[in-house]
């Protein structure tokens, strides 16, 4: 039974890890076909960074994903504590319900739904390029959204009604409790967010595939569009590094986890794994 | 608690977003459904879809995404048991590993497996190297299979394995005590407690991949169409047509909404099921 | 006692999602005085306190702080601190952090060495001296409470209010802070109003006890008037255990109840006014039957450490009575009851619900105990 299982894992993990292996093979191809090893070189990576389109769809993807994460985590977060003290159910189950709409929805649809109003609203502006920065970031923010919600609302289910009120009590307005108090206190969830909109962001190729005009590209417009013409390794190289570059991110995050706080009740081991699971779960039932 | 008017009106940007950018799109979804080139009411663009043409392109997709969903539920039932039943350290490991994947873009990962399925690519040349004959694999319906399952089996994976890792193990033995044997633990226990995971796992599969664009189009290699490249290409491609491209997105649309609804409906008949044998 | 009002409540109402939970409240609360608001779940102890607090606001009525109305003063305005439930510790701040917070709110920005001496003042208070950089999530419940406390009195207060403080202690603790509260009331001469629905510790450590029910101030008091001359039968069950009887009042100091004429201590009472009578297990006599003012049948004895608690049937009303010498079950005495332990009260709504102990049960008692835990 035991090898029966690890075989079976073997082979899942093979299946898995396939594709990854041969990307970061041929991304030291010295050749120029994707398909056939020569031999080994560093040529593709110094290409790369020769390649001036490459960095700045970089340079606009962090741009892009950097303000994203930021305006939706703001906004969300407050979102966030306006529901958590939303008295009307029916008004509190309504938002949440079109809170999640981007979740449940196919990327694509969500794509096109924000093109048309762009494209709606172009038209009537009579704008030449409606599709800019601007739509990137609005549609990037949207999606973003409730992911940054749903990290940030347990937080605020798990506060003690009475830690504000302590604050208040202690002869802070409303308004400095919020941040003397109750922000420190759901912090977790926020940043949880705001990385998670980061990833969400820095990753997204569907959306920004409909809502990006030919002024701004991003890293995965930008492949996609390399991919459309003739694939050479310099895609590899560079998905490599990123994926070195996250690779290194979960490696801190983790071990920043497991050091800073030391013993940690079991309870949030468990909201931990929900997190993980929710910071890729883009498609719905999350949300229950 | 008196709410202060700074918490009443915290949530007023993300309503006022959620109105403009998530409920007003959708209209425009709708609105252009119905509408021609010159805005005129037009039953056209969703007749249209009834024709054979575009009947067999959702036929196509429907297949597809099921395959797809079954083949990861087959995959990643036993192995979310697997996980759930190791160390816990090791089961924090099992995650991160399974998580990886999802962090490579899916443009590279797809074209990665057309690296490893094409006709010349690396598994033919592992065939040719031990003296077998080549298989044709690239630009098939099972190529777009795996290219899909790649994509989406963690999404299946972990919330399946997240249920089945909150099951109690004295639960178990329990039902062991009760004179379960261990297929019965499995039949009448396990199953049972791990289908909401199971039910999550598959709309997170299958609403995807029904609506995936990408996928087909490089390891389909443009052989059939699939709705996600057939909306795209009213969109973005050459042929741009927004109205009729809004109307089979509001098709797509409503037949996820309904397979969603039938697998909550199966899922909650089954959740009383189960307090009846409470 | 008899210092000056801090605080008027004038027919305070309040109802939540169409249910009254205080209805025409009125009381006044006197400079160092410790006031206990005492009474079941629900009883609306708990949202006086949060009016008081200005955590709520009261539908109607007003609420008056040395004189000045405050019903639309928010909390941070007023000169009155709080010991929340479950303590509500800061939990991103440490020990320090926690008690030095309020005084960081004031408006001219204290020096540092003057926190820091007010603080360690404070620790020093409260027993925890050396605590300062400890996280409060590593405290356990009792210094948690301690902090919570230091935290409170630390902007001086003119009233504090404790809301169940130490229900979430245990019995040993318990106790110790009760006599530690009632100390630091006395040694600070803070106002304390204090919430509990345990009736030992309102009587324990109060000056005043507001006995509350259903939204209503039943009776105001002092412990010893509270014990010995509840105002109505719900007064007399909630606190202690009482016999209370069906009487007919035949003149002043005289009142026919169980068949026998006793002599009582009280008066005032119209010529064969039909009464309630209460009578405190510990104030019945037992004798021998011929002695017996009353006779009766044991039906059960519980041994309880000081003494043995049995219930006897006279005339088909169980009463409790707790003796120090042991009655075998089933056996015929006969009990003897002073005049100055009979105490007399009107006919009220809550005559004929309590003081028969004929279902009685420990358990059941012990029961209702947790029940009342889940306060609000």
């Amino acid at each position: 039974m035991k090898t029966l299982s690890r075989l079976y894992l073997t082979l899942v993990f093979i299946f898995l890890y396939s594709p990854i292996a041969v990307m970061i093979l041929i991304s030291f191809n010295s050749g120029e076909s994707t398909t056939e090893f020569l031999g080994f070189s560093l040529r593709w990576y110094r290409e790369m960074f020769r390649d001036s389109a490459t960095l700045e769809a970089l340079k606009n993807t962090l741009v892009l994903s950097v303000s994203s994460a930021v305006a939706s985590t703001v906004i969300g977060t407050l979102a966030a504590v306006g529901i958590d003290r939303m008295r009307n159910r029916f008004l509190r189950r309504a938002v949440m319900s079109v809170t999640n709409i981007p979740m449940m929805n196919p990327d694509i649809v969500t794509g096109i739904s924000l093109m048309l109003v762009f494209v709606f609203v172009g038209t009537l502006l009579g704008l030449e390029s409606y599709l800019s920065f601007w739509t990137l970031l609005i549609a990037h923010v949207t999606f973003n959204l409730p992911y940054v919600i749903l990290s940030v609302l347990p937080k605020l289910k798990q506060m003690d009604k009475n830690i504000p009120e302590a604050a208040l009590d202690l002869g802070c307005t409303p308004i400095q409790s919020f941040f003397k108090v109750e922000l420190p206190f759901i912090m977790p969830g926020v940043v949880t967010g705001l990385i998670m909109a980061f990833t969400l962001s820095f990753d997204d190729f569907v959306i920004s595939n409909f809502t990006s005009g030919s002024s701004y590209e991003t890293l995965t417009i930008h492949i996609y569009s390399m991919i459309k013409k003739s694939v050479k390794p310099d895609i590899y190289a560079l998905s490599t590094l990123i994926f070195a570059a996250v690779l290194l991110l979960l490696v801190i995050s983790n071990a920043s986890d497991s050091s800073g706080e030391p013993k940690k009740k079991k309870k949030d081991g468990s909201d931990k794994k929900r997190r993980m699971f929710l910071m890729r779960g883009k498609e719905g039932g999350v949300a229950k | 608690m008196k709410r202060s008017f700074m918490q009443r009106a915290a949530a007023a940007p993300h309503i006022v977003w959620s109105v403009l950018f998530i409920i007003a799109p959708l209209i425009f979804v709708v609105y252009y459904s119905f509408t021609d080139l010159d805005g005129a009411f037009t039953t056209e663009n969703i007749g249209r879809l009834f024709t054979s043409n575009y009947v067999l392109i959702f036929v196509n997709s429907l297949c597809l995404a099921l395959i797809s969903t079954v083949v990861c539920l087959v995959i990643a039932y036993p192995l979310a048991y697997i996980f759930s039943r190791m160390k816990e350290k090791w089961q924090r490991v099992m995650v991160l590993l399974i998580m990886i994947p999802l962090w490579m873009n899916f443009l590279i990962t797809t074209y990665s497996w057309m690296t490893i399925l094409e006709d010349t690519g690396i598994i033919n040349s592992l065939f040719k190297a031990i003296g077998l004959d080549p298989v044709h694999m690239i630009n098939t319906p099972g190529a777009v299979v795996v290219g899909m399952v790649f994509c989406y089996l963690p999404y299946m994976i972990l919330p399946i394995y997240t249920v089945m890792s909150g099951i109690d193990p004295k639960l178990l033995e329990a039902a062991s005590d009760l004179g379960c044997s261990g297929w019965h633990v499995m039949t009448r226990v396990v199953m049972p407690m791990s289908l909401s995971g199971v039910i999550s796992g598959i709309t997170m599969v299958f609403v995807p991949s029904i609506s995936t664009f990408y996928i087909s189009q490089k390891l389909g290699g443009g052989t059939f169409q699939l709705i996600g490249d057939t909306i795209e290409s009213y969109f973005v491609g050459t042929a741009i047509n927004y109205h009729f491209g809004a109307a089979l997105s509001l098709v797509l649309m409503i037949l996820i909404l309904l397979s969603m609804a039938v697998m909550n409906h199966y899922s909650d008949s089954e959740d009383e099921g189960g307090r009846r044998i409470k | 006692m008899n210092g000056k009002k801090i605080i008027e409540l004038r027919g305070i109402t309040k109802s939540f999602d169409g249910e009254v939970v205080l209805d025409n409240i009125s009381l006044d609360i006197y400079e160092d005085e410790f006031l206990t608001l005492l009474g079941p779940s629900g009883c609306g102890k708990t949202t006086t306190l949060r009016i008081i607090g200005g955590f709520e606001t009261p539908d109607s009525g007003e609420v008056f702080f040395d004189g000045k109305k405050i019903n639309d003063t928010p909390p941070y305005k007023r000169n009155i601190n709080t010991v929340f439930q479950k303590y509500a510790l800061f939990p991103h701040l440490n020990v320090y952090e926690n008690i030095a917070f309020g005084l960081r709110l004031q408006k001219t920005k204290l020096p540092e060495d003057e926190i820091s001496r007010r603080v360690k003042e404070m620790l020093e208070m409260v027993n925890l001296r050396g605590f300062e950089r400890r996280r409060v999530t590593t405290l356990s419940g009792g210094q948690q409470q301690r902090v919570a406390i230091a935290r409170a009195l630390i902007n001086n207060p003119k009233v504090l209010l404790l809301d169940e403080p130490l229900g979430a202690l245990d019995l040993k603790l318990r106790k110790d802070m009760q006599n530690e509260l009632k100390g630091m009331q006395k040694r600070t001469g803070i106002t304390f109003i204090y919430v509990t629905h345990d009736q030992e510790e309102a009587l324990s450590m109060s000056d005043t006890v507001v006995v509350m029910n259903e939204g209503s101030i039943m009776q105001i008091g002092t412990p010893t008037d509270i014990y010995n001359e509840p105002s109505n039968a719900y007064v007399a069950d909630f606190i202690g255990e009482s016999n209370i009887i069906d009487g007919v009042m035949l003149a002043d100091r005289s009142v026919r109840f169980a068949g026998h004429t006793f002599e009582c201590v009280d008066g005032g009472f119209g010529k064969n006014e039909q009464v309630d009578v209460v009578v405190r297990p510990e104030d019945v006599d037992v004798v021998a039957v011929d002695k017996g003012m009353l006779t009766g049948k044991v039906t059960s004895v519980t041994f309880k450490g000081v003494h043995w608690e049995i219930i006897v049937d006279i005339d088909n009303f169980k009463w409790m009575i707790q003796t120090t010498d042991y009655v075998a079950p089933d056996a015929e005495i006969g009990v003897y009851i002073e005049p100055d332990a009979i105490h007399i009260m009107k006919k009220s709504e809550y005559s004929d619900m309590f003081g028969d102990y004929s279902s009685f049960s420990d358990e059941l008692d012990e029961l209702s105990d947790v029940d009342a835990e889940g306060e609000e």
